[in-house]
């Protein structure tokens, strides 16, 4: 099966506990954790916005912002895929409450913010942002599917495009059947990489199993809470300057992600 | 840089929506102009507007080996990809080429949300869904991907696109970079949407839902129906095996940065879609045989879409909206509104704009009001989704058999 070669140019990541990229080295490097925030900043929308946007929202603008900073490019070029296993599931279940009670009284706003392209939505409004933008899922391997994606997208149209993959925990009835309890999300500016001595990431997709090294306690918790913190072995890659892992993109298909290793 | 795109062969397409179950029922609605609105009963108390219902979904056949899987909108996958002999095409084309060289990319706004509202309505101590529904599978976005796959033993990348309206034009898109970097041979892409309260509700809070059956581009239009619809396409490289088969030549995509639930009036997202499109496949506007227009009814869209049209293209390109018949069914327009376009090509005649009484003034003469018989070789279909995600797709006949 072909590959796919690209570059990162800049990484995000939010949890409670982490509040960007270097939090998160500094946790692997001395297994710290930062004193939880109760939200994140979020400050690429404008006061209004962020007022009415769902964490779920301020999760994902928050990591997308911290990457696209990072690349140093203009967020108005840069195609977009928000990924979410479940998308606001605290909207969700507002929204079926309020249909099994009083249907009429369902909140229009509300209801905008329960399409799974909200944050894509709210993104390109902020940012002005014209180019494509997408919104997808594949359940538990929703963040090496939509890496899967992005990367595609980048290679395909010869262009940087920004992934990021987040949920947050679930409320309810809906959230005591699914399990997800932390927020978390991730984000990384990719573009094509086609110059030899620029160290990539190599991208294969594989039968195998997904598998990773080791990271601290803390991440095994995160990655069974939250289907987006899947992205952490990535990212820890990242911060490691090396290795390589297998990140599920369906049931039943694998992506072998390979660091190269600066000559 | 400019990018072009691969242009694929659609050998295997099917639609089963208000309409009917597949191409045959399809075809036959398009020729008599029989919209399949009906006014809307459903669920226990249902909002006085009209929908566009497949008849007979709750009682239709779902084998016990999904039953982890079964809800409506699973039913309505299953009932879909059992049209037009569409599932054992694509088992045919993963003996060709090999089970994990098949990608499948899906389109849908609400997934199986229809019973994670049932689960709510039948709380256990008002806490927890209920056992018959306290299943995983069904109570997220990728339900239906997920039951898709395992119904077609998809062993290749899966993907749902959930970018609202516009979420089945877009899986033409991913499926093409798909294949054009050689990840896989074909891809299985479509859409499904069912009816639920989350958008019956949704849309009558934002003033949206039509009390009538919708009018696209009439002067008096007061919004949509929605409807449901499964719809799917298997796209493959064009070869000796597929000459003689349609072309999707190519997908254009943007974002309108406006607004999250209506569209820029100046309709610039649309046209930077349209464009994306034209400048992929290496179209001019005056190769526009049809364009089988979004045209929801809502007072904004129509309004935008008829000044897009008026200011882009030569009245030799013939232009409607199908919505009248079908109903707007969300997350499926995409792939079913693709299938129309690919019937009407296949048919040589433009479809009529279906549920227009009085023409809205700003409609230019471009408007296919009756159906027109045709030739169309090139024919576009626009996507565009709540949340300013546009998509705009460009199909050709196949260039055996055209005499145009």
């Amino acid at each position: 099966m072909s590959s796919l070669r690209v570059q990162v140019e800049g990484i995000g990541a939010w949890s409670p506990t982490v509040a960007d990229f270097d939090a998160f080295r500094r946790l692997l490097e001395d297994d710290a954790v930062a004193a939880p925030s109760a939200r994140p900043p979020a400050s690429a929308l404008s006061p209004n916005e962020r007022r009415r946007a769902p964490e779920s929202v301020l999760v994902a603008i928050e990591v997308a912002s911290q990457a696209v900073a990072m690349s140093g490019r203009a967020a108005d070029t840069l195609a977009c895929v928000f990924a979410s296993a479940y998308g606001d599931q605290a909207t969700t279940d507002y929204m079926c409450r309020v249909l099994a009670s009083a249907p009429t009284e369902l909140s229009p706003t509300r209801f905008h913010n329960s399409v799974h392209n909200a944050p894509a939505g709210y993104w390109t409004i902020a940012t002005n942002c014209r180019a494509p933008s997408s919104a997808i899922c594949a359940g538990h391997a929703s963040f090496g599917a939509g890496l899967l994606e992005a990367a595609a997208q980048a290679c395909a149209d010869d262009r940087a495009a920004l992934l990021v993959c987040s949920d947050t925990a679930g409320m309810g009835p809906l959230g005591e059947l699914i399990g997800c309890r932390h927020p978390f999300g991730a984000a990384l500016v990719l573009s094509p990489c086609k110059d030899a001595g620029v160290p990539g990431l190599l991208l294969a997709p594989v039968t195998d199993a997904p598998s990773h090294a080791p990271l601290p306690a803390v991440c095994a918790t995160w990655m069974h809470d939250n289907p987006s913190a899947a992205s952490l072995p990535l990212l820890a890659m990242l911060a490691r300057g090396g290795g390589e892992c297998v990140l599920a993109v369906s049931d039943r298909l694998g992506l072998h992600v390979e660091m190269e290793i600066v000559a | 840089m400019r990018v072009t795109t691969l242009p694929l062969a659609v050998t295997a397409y099917t639609a089963t929506s208000a309409l009917g179950l597949g191409l045959g029922a399809h075809l036959d609605a398009l020729e008599q102009q029989r919209s399949g609105l009906r006014a809307n009963d459903f669920g226990d108390n249902p909002l006085a507007c009209w929908i566009g219902r497949v008849a007979g979904l709750e009682s239709a056949a779902f084998p016990d080996r999904y039953a982890q899987w079964d809800c409506r909108n699973n039913r309505l996958a299953w009932l879909g990809l059992n049209q037009d002999a569409f599932a054992s095409k694509v088992e045919a084309a993963q003996r060709r080429y090999g089970p994990a060289r098949l990608a499948l990319l899906l389109g849908t706004s609400t997934a199986s949300i229809g019973a994670t509202e049932e689960g709510y309505r039948r709380l256990e101590d008002d806490v927890r869904l209920p056992a018959d529904l306290h299943r995983t599978a069904i109570h997220t976005p990728h339900s239906l991907t997920a039951f898709v796959a395992s119904a077609l033993d998809i062993d290749g990348p899966c993907l749902t696109i959930s970018t609202a309206c516009s979420s089945s034009a877009k899986v033409f898109a991913g499926a093409e970079r798909l294949i054009r970097l050689g990840m896989v041979d074909a891809a299985v892409v479509g859409g499904v949407d069912s009816l639920c309260d989350s958008v019956l509700y949704g849309f009558n809070a934002l003033e949206l839902v039509s009390p009538e059956p919708c009018r696209p581009f009439d002067a008096g239009r007061r919004g949509i129906s929605i409807g449901e619809a499964a719809g799917f396409a298997l796209l493959e490289r064009i070869g000796p095996d597929t000459e003689h088969a349609p072309r999707v030549l190519g997908c254009g995509e943007s974002s309108d940065a406006h607004h999250m639930s209506t569209p820029d009036p100046e309709g610039v997202g649309a046209e930077l879609a349209l464009r994306d499109v034209l400048e992929r496949t290496g179209l001019d506007v005056a190769h526009i045989d049809y364009i089988n227009l979004h045209g929801t009814a809502s007072q904004k869209n129509d309004a935008m879409e008829a000044a897009l049209v008026a200011r882009r293209f030569p009245t030799s390109t013939r232009v409607s909206s199908t919505k009248g018949l079908t109903g707007h069914t969300l997350g499926a327009a995409g792939i079913v509104e693709s299938v129309i376009t690919l019937l009407a090509m296949r048919e040589r005649f433009v479809p009529g704009n279906a549920g227009m009484a009085t023409a809205d003034p700003a409609c230019s003469s471009h408007f296919a009001w009756r159906n027109e018989a045709r030739p169309i070789r090139i024919a576009l279909s626009h996507s565009f989704g709540f949340g300013g995600s546009n998509a705009c797709l460009a199909f050709a006949h196949a260039v055996a058999g055209i005499d145009a």
